[in-house]
């Protein structure tokens, strides 16, 4: 008889979190798993609030939840009355709710205030190794610390509320790794909106996808943010990035970080996460970075990428007839031609901001580009929106500001903004928007307008051009 | 919440790919803080016009279809934002069931919690009911063996087991799941020896 080892299959980082967390194994890969942390903000909560209220129920850890407004606010003029009732009804209620389930609250008027996927890394609140989720689907950012963390719905929000836990089916393990480097000129949103043009809007669906490789780890964590941000984008249900020594970095100190004697213990825990030699992922995707280019979305799904180089795509390149219908309707809607350079497409309006990119770092990306120059004077508008009040301070600090407003932009209040117009904050019909968001589908930004999804710099660019421009062009001065 | 068994309907089609949340329920009309509401403003690019006209004969008002249960939709649908007005407006317009070649993770996870049944079939089988729905077709749907029937089309579905028993028995999910807080505050106990500092002191 040979005496064999007991075999262990290698773990992915997904498997290991999910592991740590089963509560109750109801076998076939569902289980009742433990959620650790909770954002809440003012659109996805107010009915939650009330399912709670009408069934007597209590919140189950009121301290695994940080309340902050961040869809409705409006980015200006905030010692005014909210110009839209509903808008204001929302936020009223939020507040009543944190009040009457004793919840922490940043509220409006405070420096930590901001879209709640900013502030949930800046307060510390996002760790790695947790399972966190929010009623917002790009909770999937949290994912470039290494936390499982996804998007629910409302009926969901209460559930997580009254339980802490949610019963969910495993997803698959997906690997996209990015090798080599990536060009100047290309940023985190290059290498996500590349991702998304190779595997599609569904590439990712039922699966969580673990973002690996040099071009990964080289990555800020402003950058793994955008990345995992957009991997919702995907279909995914979270994306991962594994941490290290940056991720270590970002978190020690802030408010909700471990202290003392328990960061040693915390950093031990979170360097255990790492997917292991050998772990098996059901689907492997490997992108070479230095192929990378800048790119500018033409459609009306965020699949819809392309080459700042490049041509809008011609309608029979597609070989699915579903696909080339719906390219066919996407070319309508955004006033297109199919062979069209990409480079002719005028800009109306500029967009710098939302959970995607609204960081210092991408405030300092745009600060760079324009610094000296002026926005054309075709743009209506070019609003630069901080992701959160300490975003707004640190550029504030570097004199950033200043650059953008002389370059003639607006700096304004942090929030979600245009990136889905449900505050003040929109583009009008028919308009084309060079915007940092996430989302380029009909109406996002307004009934009739048209986004065009694009890095901080290359929303830089077209707005000093007036349309859409390779920022490779306007770099490298001095 | 209404339990599901069986829905018998003619079925509504829209065989558009990638239909997103947006396009189900634009975000502008989020700012209800009630669960209801929602279905007037369902698919309004689809069934208004950029002057708030409605658009004649699209599939959603019109004479053809109407008192459809059933939606028949193309790949990828729900995809995007996590709102669960999405399935409230989507309920409001009548349907129970919606069947497509796929569906987003979170859209597909809210419609269980409102009483829908999403049901993912090959793209050639949701074609051909697609086809048969235009015709008028009545379509049967039986969540209890999993399958579809329309003329002599049969066709079975995968499903969500633990999905499967919320919408047959209409449970209240959040009642059902409070019987293991006795797991829960056990679990609790042993991560907060582990990981103290994520528990208020």
């Amino acid at each position: 008889m040979s005496q064999e080892m007991p075999k262990i299959t290698p773990k992915t980082m997904y498997d290991k979190i999910w592991d740590n967390h089963v509560v109750e194994d109801h076998g076939n890969g569902v289980a009742l798993l433990y959620i650790d942390r909770h954002l809440v903000h003012e659109v996805t909560s107010p009915q939650a609030f009330d399912g709670l209220r009408v069934a007597g129920r209590k919140i189950h850890r009121p301290d695994s939840i940080i309340a902050v407004p961040d869809h409705n606010v409006p980015t200006k003029d905030r010692n005014l009355p909210n110009p839209d009732p509903m808008s204001a009804a929302q936020l009223t209620a939020l507040e009543a709710n944190v009040k009457e389930f004793d919840l922490d609250y940043i509220p409006m008027d405070d420096v930590r205030q901001g879209i709640v996927h900013v502030v949930g890394p800046e307060q510390g609140f996002t760790q790695p190794g947790l399972t966190m989720v929010c009623g917002d689907s790009h909770t999937s950012t949290h994912g470039a610390f290494g936390a499982l963390a996804f998007g629910i719905g409302t009926s969901e929000v209460e559930h997580v509320m009254a339980t802490q836990t949610l019963q969910l089916r495993k997803s698959k393990n997906m690997r996209v790794s990015v090798t080599g480097t990536l060009p100047v000129g290309c940023s985190a949103k290059d290498v996500a909106l590349a991702i998304i043009g190779t595997i599609g809007t569904g590439g990712g669906t039922a699966h969580v996808i673990e973002f690996a490789g040099p071009v990964i780890e080289a990555l800020s964590m402003e950058g793994r943010m955008t990345l995992c941000n957009m991997a919702i984008e995907a279909g995914a249900r979270a994306g991962l990035v594994a941490p290290d020594e940056k991720t270590f970095n970002y978190v020690k100190g802030r408010p909700y970080a471990p202290k003392g004697g328990q960061w040693e213990a915390a950093v031990n825990l979170w360097k255990s996460l790492r997917s292991e030699p050998g772990a098996y992922f059901d689907k492997e995707i490997i992108i070479e970075g230095s192929d990378i280019a800048p790119l500018v979305t033409w459609g009306t799904s965020p699949e819809d990428v392309v080459p700042i180089t490049g041509l809008v795509p011609r309608i029979n390149s597609f070989m699915d007839p579903a696909k080339q219908e719906a390219a066919e309707k996407a070319l309508a809607y955004m006033g297109l031609k199919e062979g069209q350079a990409i480079t002719d497409i005028n800009v109306d309006r500029v967009f710098i901001g939302s959970c995607t990119n609204s960081r210092i770092e991408d405030i300092r990306d745009v600060a760079e580009i324009v610094k000296g120059r002026k926005v054309a004077s075709s743009i209506i508008e070019a609003l630069v929106v901080p992701g959160s009040g300490l975003v707004k301070e640190q550029a504030e600090a570097e004199g950033l500001d200043k650059i953008l407003m002389d370059a003639g932009f607006e700096w304004r209040e942090p929030g979600c903004s245009m990136c889905l117009a449900m505050n003040p904050d929109k583009a009008g019909a028919g308009e084309h928007v060079a915007s940092t968001s996430n989302r380029n589908f009909v109406g996002r930004q307004g009934p009739g307008a048209r986004t065009h999804l694009v890095s901080p710099a290359m929303a830089a660019a077209a707005a000093l051009a007036g349309h859409f421009v390779d920022v490779r062009e306007l770099m490298g001065r001095e | 919440m209404e339990k599901f068994t069986t829905v018998t309907s003619i079925a509504t089609p829209f065989p558009r790919v990638n239909v997103d949340t947006d396009i189900i329920i634009p975000a502008k009309h989020l700012k209800s803080i009630k669960r209801t509401g929602f279905g007037e403003h369902a698919f309004e690019t689809v069934r208004f016009d950029a002057e708030g006209n409605p658009i004649k004969d699209n599939v959603f008002d019109g004479e053809r279809y109407k008192g459809a249960r059933i939606l028949i939709t193309g790949d990828n649908f729900g995809c995007g934002s996590s709102r669960e007005h999405a399935p409230w407006a989507i309920a409001e317009l009548g349907f129970r069931c919606i069947i497509a070649p796929s569906f987003a993770d979170i859209f597909a996870g809210n419609c269980v919690k409102n009483g829908i049944l999403t049901v993912a079939l090959p793209q050639e089988q949701v074609d051909a009911l697609v086809v048969a729905a235009e015709a008028g077709h009545t379509l049967h749907v039986d969540l209890n063996d999993q399958t579809v029937r329309c003329e002599n089309a049969f066709y079975e579905f995968d499903y969500n087991p633990s999905h499967k028993k919320m919408l047959l028995d209409g449970l209240d999910e959040v009642g059902q799941t409070l019987q293991s807080l006795v797991s829960i505050k056990s679990y609790e106990e042993k991560t907060k020896l582990m990981t103290p500092w994520l528990f208020r002191a």
